[in-house]
């Protein structure tokens, strides 16, 4: 839009930088609350960091804490719940990509298929729901359903099966995770995998059909090759937050499954610091996972951004 | 195209309402549960759908005045509070950035969008929200997520896709930015800014991790909190709360619940005709 518009007058260049800053006084007033919230609550934290290189005591602040070097690093790495914490967050980051990734493409699939749109519409509606809900309520839902005295064990018990309680067994920890995530997001995700397949091109379709191509062949040869950049854009994102695994649902879920499935490097840090204060070794954790979580990220963002050209991101930047 | 076979109907058919009974079941559930009495939920543990002998008696405990009732006000009083700083600071800071002339709005942009690449973790953010003194204090549950980039980014690009007519019309006309954005822009900002509203009161709503990060004093505690607490924990509200409580533990529990999702579930109709827009807006400019 304002590329679009004709190239300011010559005089404009020549404003020193004061006579631009009284032009744009307003406007850049009204930018600074904004600017202080995140220079404040995410820029000034990164000097926190400190902390993984200190002994860090409440009362003597980051000033006059003794410095430690990096024995809190040596420490933690050599503690084998902090292994133990990445393993379960890499074994739960996986099982969520296999099971919950390919959910909402298959449900985005489903309902564009539906021809009535009030059907649609209907579904889509309730659906999207859950996205709405915060953890502490999901799991509380699932407790009720899954728990021990919830309505799965019941019925298997009044069916003469043992009676099986998911939320409380630690093998089956990453696929409660999952299931929840699902019933969360899954609807959601379909928002997103609809627009693509609005994209496609209705040509291609009917040209498949003349050839002779039957319902399945054209969604394997039209509507998937269509939707793929879209799906390798997500599963890039995807894997650049592996090690951010969803911190509220496992903390309020860890102690029914006790810390050796139910740690992940989140709660790993969240116990060490703040209820433990060992300020300095989950510091130098939570760095670690900090600087490997955003190289990752920016990594997964420069891939996609390039993978993703004629994706989601055409039109980008308008 | 040829007419869908019946058999890929019925298919259809079945998968879509095992989908809508998936959502629809717990949340029914979990109000028909809060209504139950005490038989209803010897017959159907976990969850009763339909109570045969409805009663009131959960709500008039949780809302007779207990922790619940206490919890509920502070999390109306942060919602409101919280949504109205956040959509302000919002609006100004999109407002200013919205016209790439400004002087270093380039930079300012980087500075709020790289935030969505990062994540300065749970031990630093710790420190700071207790160095600036907001530790126990409900300023603690709004400030450190006040401003959302994604929030920031749709609304950006809807003030960039107004036309640039208007801005040139009310500047001829002699309007400041002040008054270009209150008199011109806002008005025309309406439903934009009723979504945004909403994504932040449904964040505020549900916020959990602040409070159990921020909060130790249970004085403060917002309704997630209290939730997390008496449901999930399973401790006792009976000692909160005013008097012996007639209902049953269960229907207690899920009455909190439904308290908690209640206004989701009256604002999410006027959420949903926006959301698509909105989601795909972000999600492009990410």
């Amino acid at each position: 839009m304002a590329d679009a518009t004709p190239s300011p007058p010559p005089a404009v260049h020549r404003l020193s930088l004061r006579q631009r800053l009284r032009r744009d006084k307003v406007m850049l007033l009204l930018t600074l609350p904004g600017l202080l919230y995140f220079v404040v609550f995410h820029y000034v934290p990164l000097l926190g960091y400190v902390v993984a290189f200190q002994d860090y005591q409440p009362y003597l602040g980051y000033m006059h804490s003794a410095w430690a070097g990096v024995s809190n690093f040596t420490s933690s790495f050599a503690d084998p719940a902090f292994w133990s914490a990445t393993g379960n967050t890499l074994k739960i980051a996986l099982v969520q990509l296999v099971f919950f990734f390919p959910v909402p493409i298959a449900l985005a699939l489903l309902l564009h298929s539906i021809v009535s749109d009030k059907v649609r519409r209907f579904v889509q509606s309730v659906v999207y729901l859950p996205h709405f809900i915060g953890w502490v309520i999901i799991v509380s839902i699932f407790q009720q359903i899954l728990g021990g005295a919830g309505v799965l064990p019941d019925l298997l018990g009044q069916l003469g099966l043992p009676r099986y309680d998911m939320t409380t067994d630690p093998d089956a920890f990453p696929w409660l995770l999952a299931l929840q995530v699902a019933w969360k997001d899954a609807g959601w995700g379909t928002i997103i995998m609809l627009a693509a397949l609005l994209n496609i091109d209705r040509g291609l379709y009917e040209a498949s059909a003349i050839d002779g191509a039957g319902r399945w062949r054209r969604l394997w040869h039209v509507t998937l090759p269509g939707l793929s950049p879209v799906i390798v854009l997500l599963l890039i994102l995807n894997l650049g937050q592996i090690l951010s695994v969803g911190f509220e649902q496992v903390l309020l879920q860890r102690d029914a499954v006790g810390p050796d499935a139910g740690e992940v490097l989140d709660t790993y840090v969240f116990f060490h610091g703040i209820q433990n204060s060992e300020w300095g070794t989950a510091a130098a954790v939570g760095l670690v996972k900090a600087v490997i979580g955003t190289a990752l990220v920016l990594g997964a963002n420069t891939f996609a951004h390039r993978l993703g050209h004629e994706g989601v991101y055409r039109g980008a930047d308008r | 195209m040829e007419k869908p076979t019946r058999a890929g109907l019925i298919g259809k058919g079945i998968v879509l309402t095992l989908v809508v009974a998936a959502v629809a079941y717990p949340l029914l559930g979990v109000i028909g549960t809060s209504f139950a009495s005490q038989s209803d939920i010897i017959r159907s543990p976990g969850l009763v759908l339909w109570p045969d002998h409805p009663t009131t008696e959960a709500y008039r405990t949780v809302l007779g005045g207990g922790i619940v009732t206490h919890a509920l006000l502070i999390s109306i009083g942060v919602t409101l509070v919280g949504t109205a700083c956040s959509v302000l600071v919002t609006i100004g800071m999109a407002y200013g950035l919205s016209r790439r002339d400004v002087t270093g709005s380039r930079f300012i942009l980087m500075t709020a969008l790289f935030t969505m690449l990062f994540d300065p973790g749970i031990i630093p953010k710790f420190l700071t929200v207790k160095e600036l003194g907001l530790y126990d204090t409900l300023a603690a549950l709004v400030m450190p997520t006040l401003v959302s980039a994604f929030n920031l980014v749709v609304l950006r690009s809807f003030f960039m896709n107004l036309p640039e007519e208007l801005y040139d019309a009310a500047k001829v006309d002699g309007a400041g930015d002040l008054r270009i954005l209150i008199q011109v822009v806002l008005p025309l900002s309406k439903a934009v800014l009723a979504v945004i509203s909403l994504f932040y009161a449904v964040t505020y709503w549900n916020a959990f991790f602040n409070a159990m990060l921020y909060l130790n004093d249970s004085e403060n505690w917002p309704l997630a909190m209290v939730l997390r607490t008496f449901v999930l924990q399973g401790q006792s509200l009976e000692g909160a709360s005013a008097g012996e409580s007639l209902a049953p533990q269960q229907s207690v529990q899920m009455a909190v619940l439904v308290i908690a999702v209640v206004p989701i579930l009256c604002v999410y109709p006027f959420l949903q005709r926006y959301f698509t827009k909105g989601v795909l807006t972000g999600a492009i400019k990410g």
